[in-house]
């Protein structure tokens, strides 16, 4: 069964026919030559296909891409030109969470890596909107600790085990300012 | 996968006439597990009406101080409330220690409480299990039991209910706002979930073509100190081994009240009425939290099966128990 969406992918409205069992990654992937969300598991285990919809974090595996209906849609390939947008100068080619990736090595294969960057950012959307996780307990706020980190990129494993340089990078980052972290098309608080 | 149309209705009416109408139709929230379903063909619709987009995403404090949550509230916003962060630790608390960031952001309240059991059988469709095709026999007895049932089950199913968010609504008295085709009622949420029986393959009392649109959380004073906790295989992103959701009311050393519930156990989130009547009026002690332990788990029935079976899940589930009280009743409120 057929049906016309139409979709913002990385800032450039789309608008295409697909079929109603069609996943937003795969609609991604195979139709839009959007390349960057990668199929790991496909059943919403490993975040490989992690982008931001909505300015939410979501696995791309698990949206039918029928409900994208008029959304905005972040992959990692579209980071560093939605932040260049938010003309807040940072004029730089790339997203900071992709330069303290490379700053910190961490990384290996890179096969996971799309999906960890656009966690993080989106990760770092939720810490600036004050959202707790398991570890930040009671009602406080949350400090980006080597924990909290883990924590909140639970949803986003690494065969090749980068872990210990990936907290490294998110610290590095979370130590600069959260504000200009965030993606533009989050949801208004 | 099967082909399937796909609806997106203007409003709640029209989404339960759509699956009212239709016995192969289904409602579509969040889609962490039914999209999962569909690629694993453990359901396969021939209509799928998308309401996540549709329900009510708000949050709102009526006049008696019941809170009533939109059926669209993303679990992460629940979780996040102040409201809920204040007064209902324990609901914050089994949010976040449920799935990932990622698919907290998709999961909506309304459907959190109708996914789906994580029995691998279940979910393997070339296994035998009664939940999916019922009369085809249960692979789960006898086979690996490590997260099955040791609470209510029978001898057709032995398969638990995955919510975390559930056991603290069951803890907390919630009520579920349902949109049928007859109109509206409401169901108190330890009765929304039934318990296997001779019939499986139904999880809840809903009938075919009923809507979730809102659950609400009473006021309750004893929450404000309450706690989850929640025992699994990894540290995070696993379902429960075991959870704990409870609330106490201590006065001058002694329980006045208590609320809980147990995860990981049962066919349903599991309210341990028989700890809560063993608490009242008992000296804020260890040996009445064990004493109240004993009381719920009397009943408990361990599976036998390839793995060992799953008796560890009982004096587990005792001991998480009595910890739970223990910190609760340390805590100051």
């Amino acid at each position: 069964m057929d049906t016309e969406i139409s979709v913002r992918v990385d800032g450039v409205p789309r608008r295409l026919t697909v079929d109603t069992r069609s996943t937003l990654l795969d609609v991604l992937r195979e139709r839009l030559g959007v390349t960057s969300p990668k199929k790991g598991c496909d059943h919403g285990q490993c975040g490989a296909c992690t982008v931001l919809s909505g300015g939410r974090r979501v696995v791309s595996c698990l949206v039918l891409a029928v409900t994208q209906d008029g959304s905005e849609v972040v992959t990692a390939e579209g980071l560093a030109s939605v932040v260049a947008a938010d003309d807040e100068g940072l004029g730089d080619d790339l997203h900071p969470v992709q330069r303290a990736f490379i700053d910190c090595d961490a990384f290996q294969c890179g096969y996971c890596t799309p999906g960890q960057v656009v966690s993080a950012v989106g990760m770092l959307g939720e810490i600036a909107r004050g959202w707790p996780s398991a570890v930040t307990g009671g009602t406080g706020e949350p400090r980006l600790d080597r924990a909290e980190v883990a924590e909140r990129m639970s949803g986003n494993l690494c065969r090749c085990g980068a872990y210990v340089n990936i907290v490294a990078a998110l610290q590095q980052v979370a130590g600069a300012s959260a504000s200009r972290l965030t993606v533009g098309t989050g949801p208004a608080e | 996968m099967k082909p399937f149309d796909y609806r997106s209705p203007a409003d709640a009416a029209e989404a339960v006439r759509s699956v009212a109408g239709d016995p192969t139709a289904v409602f579509l929230g969040g889609g962490t597990n039914l999209v999962d379903h569909l690629k694993l063909g453990v359901v396969e619709p021939g209509l799928v009406v998308g309401v996540g987009d549709l329900l009510s995403a708000e949050i709102e404090e009526l006049g008696d101080g019941t809170l009533r949550i939109g059926a669209g509230v993303r679990n992460s916003e629940l979780a996040a409330d102040p409201r809920v962060r204040e007064r209902f630790p324990m609901l914050s608390q089994a949010l976040l220690s449920g799935a990932s960031p990622q698919l907290r952001n998709m999961a909506t309240v309304g459907g959190n409480p109708l996914q789906r059991t994580r029995c691998v059988y279940f979910q393997d469709i070339t296994t035998p299990c009664n939940k999916r095709e019922p009369g085809s026999g249960c692979s789960a007895i006898g086979g690996w039991t490590r997260n099955h049932a040791i609470l209510g089950a029978s001898e057709y199913c032995i398969a638990v209910h995955p919510s975390d968010m559930g056991v603290a609504m069951s803890a907390l008295e919630a009520q579920v706002r349902v949109l049928g085709p007859e109109g509206e009622r409401t169901i108190a949420f330890v009765d929304l979930h039934r318990l296997p029986g001779d019939a499986p393959e139904r999880d809840t009392v809903l009938e075919h073509g009923e809507l979730i649109t809102a659950i609400d959380l009473p006021a309750q004073p004893i929450a404000r100190r309450s706690a989850y906790r929640k025992v699994r295989d990894r540290a995070s992103y696993a379902f429960a081994l075991v959870s704990v959701a409870a609330a106490l009311d201590v006065v001058d050393g002694v329980v006045v009240d208590a609320r809980i519930a147990f995860g990981g156990v049962a066919h349903a989130p599991w309210r341990a009425y028989r700890a809560e009547e063993a608490l009242r009026g008992s000296a804020a002690a260890e040996s009445s939290y064990r004493s109240a332990a004993d009381a719920e788990l009397a009943g408990a029935r361990p599976a036998e099966g390839l793995d060992g079976g799953n008796a560890f899940k009982i004096p587990l589930l005792h001991r998480t128990l009595t910890a739970t009280l223990r910190d609760l009743a340390r805590e100051d409120t």
